[in-house]
């Protein structure tokens, strides 16, 4: 009979090895960890910021022992880790969650700012898998864009096309990332397409999945207090989002087509329109 | 021989088709997820304990493992009656019973809530008298015998479905709340919720959940549970349901012989997910077999033989 326990669910404290800012409000945060070093991409951890929060959040690189999270400043817990600094101790949790798959030859990889973070994981993946890759990266303005030169760097040494969407046409193609990746679908050589970034962009690339008819796994993000399947509150329909998720696949969200990109749940577990 | 109907229960007149019921905190926050939960072969299930005004809950860490089990302060986020009240409404054609579960800060919140869960087509209600990390509200008023009666007597007025007390451990004499829930006229009584209790982080010397202080799940509480229901079994003539650590059909076989007509499952499901519902049924009805027993009610408060 095995225990009450799984060494992925048990809280660890780590040291930030590596704290460095991607623009002004997103920074990427090291620290070594031999469970998350064993994460696939689009799997999240909890973190925790001593006496402040803990926050869901997707690896963004694995390299060794040494893995990342690219952290946004949306509120108190994510200022206060965005404010520590190499040598503090944070706690981590997991990892957690279904991930991304490889299935094809020919993939689509659709980030809406910093939804992006999850991607640059696979996007190293696919890169290693030899799949023929382009990424697509949408933001408001040119600021809101992340990995740039990390994205250029890639596609110089293997096969990948990136382009860049901006709302306001600061940078790249001026536009929604949704156009740019319809441009693309529409020629037809793509095989699947990966998504994350907010819900209502995943909610087009599905829409778009769907008109061409091909594979989408799309990571999706919920209000989430225990990330271990129990508590409910990051429930879409019947999935829970930190055990069932984050990433789904298109048959998955086409049950629960009724909330995708249109409702979530507050801590309260009230609806809310996104 | 056990069939079917042999693993059926009948429990303070709810008709449960086995004798698992997911426990109240455990992903009953949508209609979808209790759903969910009934596809996948609960008995009954509980709702998140639902209050008269939405609460947000705590800031996390809000659940954590700890040594054989999880420790969680919650803080009972829940969007209010009112809010909730359609997603009760909406579980009209659920397959089993459904629990609401109630929370108050007085006898009176208690019965406004139950009323309107009752009103929206909750099976039973099931009072949270012993949540140990909800100031004003959950245990602070279940410790008291008194103040139980006063809850479960306002309640009863209220609503014409079985009304379920769930009890804390955390007392001397948890044979006297259950007493007192009988006698002021609960259906059946539940035990136990979590156990209060802390874990520190030795790195950065503080408490790791925000609220500091929690409530202990899973296997670490077991042997307290099956004692408290064991004592409720000698103290009431009403049945008792088990709540503690069952993760196996060995554990809640365990339960039914100390006096449970019915087992809760929670924390379990962060370890075997939501087949922990069959795979314990499966197992019970292969012990009633294996045994020579006919029904789970043949096995009930089968330890207390002298």
């Amino acid at each position: 009979m095995s225990g009450w326990h799984t060494d992925d669910k048990q809280l660890r404290t780590v040291k930030i090895r590596r704290a460095e800012s991607e623009t002004e409000r997103v920074k990427t945060l090291c620290f070594e960890d031999k469970l998350c070093a064993s994460a696939e991409p689009g799997q999240f951890v909890m973190l925790w910021v001593p006496g402040v929060d803990e926050i869901p959040l997707s690896l963004s690189s694995v390299n060794g022992d040494l893995v990342s999270v690219t952290v946004k400043e949306v509120g108190e817990g994510t200022r206060a880790l965005n404010k520590m600094k190499r040598g503090e101790v944070v706690g981590v949790r997991g990892p957690f969650g279904t991930h991304y798959k490889i299935a094809g030859k020919t993939a689509l990889v659709v980030g809406g700012g910093i939804g992006t973070a999850p991607l640059m994981l696979l996007v190293q993946r696919l890169l290693e898998a030899k799949v023929k890759t382009t990424v697509v990266e949408g933001a408001k303005t040119r600021s809101g864009l992340l990995f740039t030169k990390q994205l250029a760097k890639m596609g110089e040494q293997a096969d990948l096309k990136v382009v860049f969407t901006t709302d306001d046409g600061s940078h790249g193609v001026k536009g929604l990332a949704t156009d740019a990746a319809e441009k693309i679908l529409s020629a037809g050589q793509v095989n699947c397409v990966y998504a994350c970034g907010n819900e209502p962009m995943t909610l087009k690339v599905y829409r778009l999945a769907q008109r061409y008819g091909v594979h989408l796994q799309a990571s999706l993000e919920r209000y989430m207090f225990c990330a271990i399947g129990v508590c409910g509150s990051c429930v879409i329909g019947k999935y829970r989002v930190c055990k069932d998720g984050p990433v789904f696949s298109q048959n998955q969200l086409k049950e629960v087509e009724d909330e995708l990109g249109k409702v979530r749940r507050d801590q309260k577990g009230e609806k809310l329109p996104f | 021989m056990v069939d079917a109907d042999g693993i059926r229960v009948e429990l303070a007149g709810l008709h449960l088709r086995n004798p698992t019921v997911l426990a109240s905190g455990i992903l009953g926050i949508s209609a979808d997820s209790l759903k969910e939960v009934a596809c996948a072969g609960a008995g009954a299930v509980t709702t998140k304990s639902i209050g008269l005004e939405p609460r947000e809950g705590y800031t996390n860490p809000t659940v954590i493992q700890v040594e054989d089990g999880l420790l969680n302060a919650l803080g009972l986020p829940n969007p209010g009656i009112g809010k909730f009240s359609e997603e009760i409404r909406k579980l009209e054609d659920l397959e089993v019973p459904l629990v609401v579960s109630v929370y108050g800060y007085s006898a009176e919140e208690y019965s406004e809530v139950a009323k309107v869960a009752a009103e929206s087509g909750a099976s039973a209600v099931e009072l949270n008298l012993s949540c140990p990390h909800a100031k004003g509200a959950g245990a602070e008023i279940g410790h008291d015998p008194k103040k139980v009666g006063e809850v479960v007597k306002a309640v009863k007025g209220r609503v014409k479905v079985p009304v379920f007390a769930k009890l804390t451990s955390s007392v001397a004499d948890v044979a006297a709340l259950a007493r007192a829930a009988a006698s002021a006229g609960a259906d059946a009584v539940t035990a136990i919720n979590t156990v209060k209790a802390m874990a520190i982080d030795v790195e950065t010397a503080r408490p790791i959940l925000s609220n500091r202080m929690g409530g202990l799940s899973g296997g670490a509480i077991k042997p307290v549970a099956v004692r408290c229901v064991y004592e409720i079994f000698e103290a009431v003539n009403v049945p008792v349901v088990g709540c503690g650590g069952v993760r196996t059909w060995r554990d809640a076989a365990e339960f039914m012989l100390a006096g449970a007509s019915a087992v809760q499952i929670g924390s379990a499901v962060a370890y075997e997910d939501l087949a922990v519902f069959k795979s314990v049924t499966t197992g019970i009805a292969e012990y009633l077999k294996e045994k020579g027993f006919g029904s789970v009610k043949e096995v009930v408060g089968l330890a207390h033989r002298r």
